[in-house]
C-alpha cells in the first residue's frame, strides 16, 4: 500500500501533461468561440498553462530561472489584456454586439 | 497528499477551462477561469512557488479578470449569446481535431522525454522548510541580477501599456477633437 502511494505521487511528467490539456483546451476556445472577451479569456487559459509547465520544470531542474520567466510573462500578459481589452472596448462601441466575424478589416 | 492535492486542483483547473469555453455567458466564463486560476494558483504552491502563487491570486484572479468581468458589464455584453448557431459548418470538427492534436502531440513528446525530464525528485530549490522568504530571495537575487534590464524594460512596457488604453478609449469629443 504504501508502495502504491510512493508509485502515485505526482511527478514532473503529470504537470506537464495537464499543461498541455489546458493549453489544448485553451486553444480549442479560440478557434470555435466568436466573442472576442471570450476568446482572450482562452488565450489567458494558454498563458497559464505554459506558466505551469515552466513552474514544474524549473523545480524539477532546480533552476530559478523558470520562476523568473513565469513573473515576466505575468507582467506582459497584464500589459496584454490592458491594450487588448482597450481595443475591443472601442470596437464595441462603434458597433455594439460585433462578434469576431464582423472584425474582418483593421478599418473600422 | 501530495497527489490529493494535484487531483483536486487539476479537476478545478479541468471543469474551470471546459467552463470558459462552453458557458454561453461571458460573466460566466470569466467566473469560471477564476477557478482555473485559483487551481493554478494551488499547483504553484505544490511546486514550492510561493511568490508566484501570491501574484497569480492578485494580478490574474484579483486584477485581470476583474478588468474582464468590468469590460463585460460596461459594454452591456453580459447577456447569454446562442452559441448553438454556427455559421462556418466544419469549423467546430476542425477545432476538436486540431485542439486533440496538439495535445496529443504535445503528450507525446513529454512523455517520451520522460526519461530525461525523470521523476520530480531533482529538487535543488531550497524549500519553506530552511526559509520561509527563500524562494522570494531566490527570484529576487536572479530578477535583479541576470534579468534587470528586462526588468527594467517591463516598467516601459506598462507605461506604453496604460498610455496606449487611454488613448484606445478616450472618446473623442464631436467637434473639435478633429483637428
Amino acid at each position: 500500500m504504501n508502495s502504491l502511494v510512493a508509485a502515485a505521487t505526482p511527478t514532473t511528467t503529470w504537470y506537464l501533461v495537464l499543461a498541455a490539456v489546458l493549453f489544448g483546451i485553451g486553444a480549442v476556445g479560440v478557434l470555435v468561440r466568436r466573442n472576442p472577451l471570450v476568446m482572450f479569456m482562452c488565450v489567458e487559459l494558454m498563458l497559464n498553462a505554459v506558466n505551469l509547465s515552466f513552474v514544474a520544470l524549473a523545480k524539477r531542474l532546480g533552476d530559478i530561472g523558470g520562476q523568473t520567466t513565469v513573473f515576466f510573462v505575468m507582467v506582459v500578459a497584464a500589459a496584454e489584456v490592458v491594450v487588448g481589452l482597450g481595443i475591443i472596448v472601442s470596437i464595441m462601441r462603434r458597433r455594439p454586439g460585433a462578434t469576431a466575424d464582423d472584425i474582418t478589416a483593421l478599418k473600422g | 497528499m501530495e497527489l490529493v492535492v494535484f487531483v483536486l486542483a487539476a479537476a478545478m483547473i479541468l471543469v474551470g477551462a471546459v467552463g470558459v469555453i462552453v458557458r454561453s455567458n461571458p460573466v460566466h466564463a470569466a467566473l469560471s477561469l477564476v477557478l482555473t486560476l485559483f487551481g493554478v494558483a494551488v499547483l504553484f504552491v505544490a511546486q514550492e512557488a510561493h511568490f508566484l502563487a501570491a501574484v497569480q491570486v492578485i494580478v490574474y484572479s484579483g486584477a485581470i479578470v476583474v478588468l474582464f468581468l468590468f469590460v463585460i458589464m460596461l459594454l452591456g455584453v453580459d447577456r447569454t449569446e446562442d452559441i448553438t448557431i454556427e455559421p462556418f459548418r466544419i469549423q467546430r470538427p476542425l477545432a476538436a481535431i486540431v485542439g486533440l492534436g496538439v495535445i496529443g502531440l504535445v503528450v507525446a513528446s513529454v512523455v517520451a522525454s520522460r526519461d530525461v525530464v525523470g521523476r520530480g525528485t531533482g529538487l535543488e530549490i531550497p524549500a519553506v522548510t530552511e526559509d520561509g522568504d527563500s524562494n522570494i530571495r531566490q527570484i529576487a537575487r536572479n530578477l535583479f541580477s541576470d534579468h534587470v534590464f528586462a526588468f527594467e524594460f517591463t516598467s516601459v512596457l506598462l507605461t506604453v501599456a496604460v498610455v496606449g488604453a487611454v488613448m484606445l478609449t478616450r472618446k473623442v469629443k464631436s467637434g473639435k477633437g478633429e483637428s
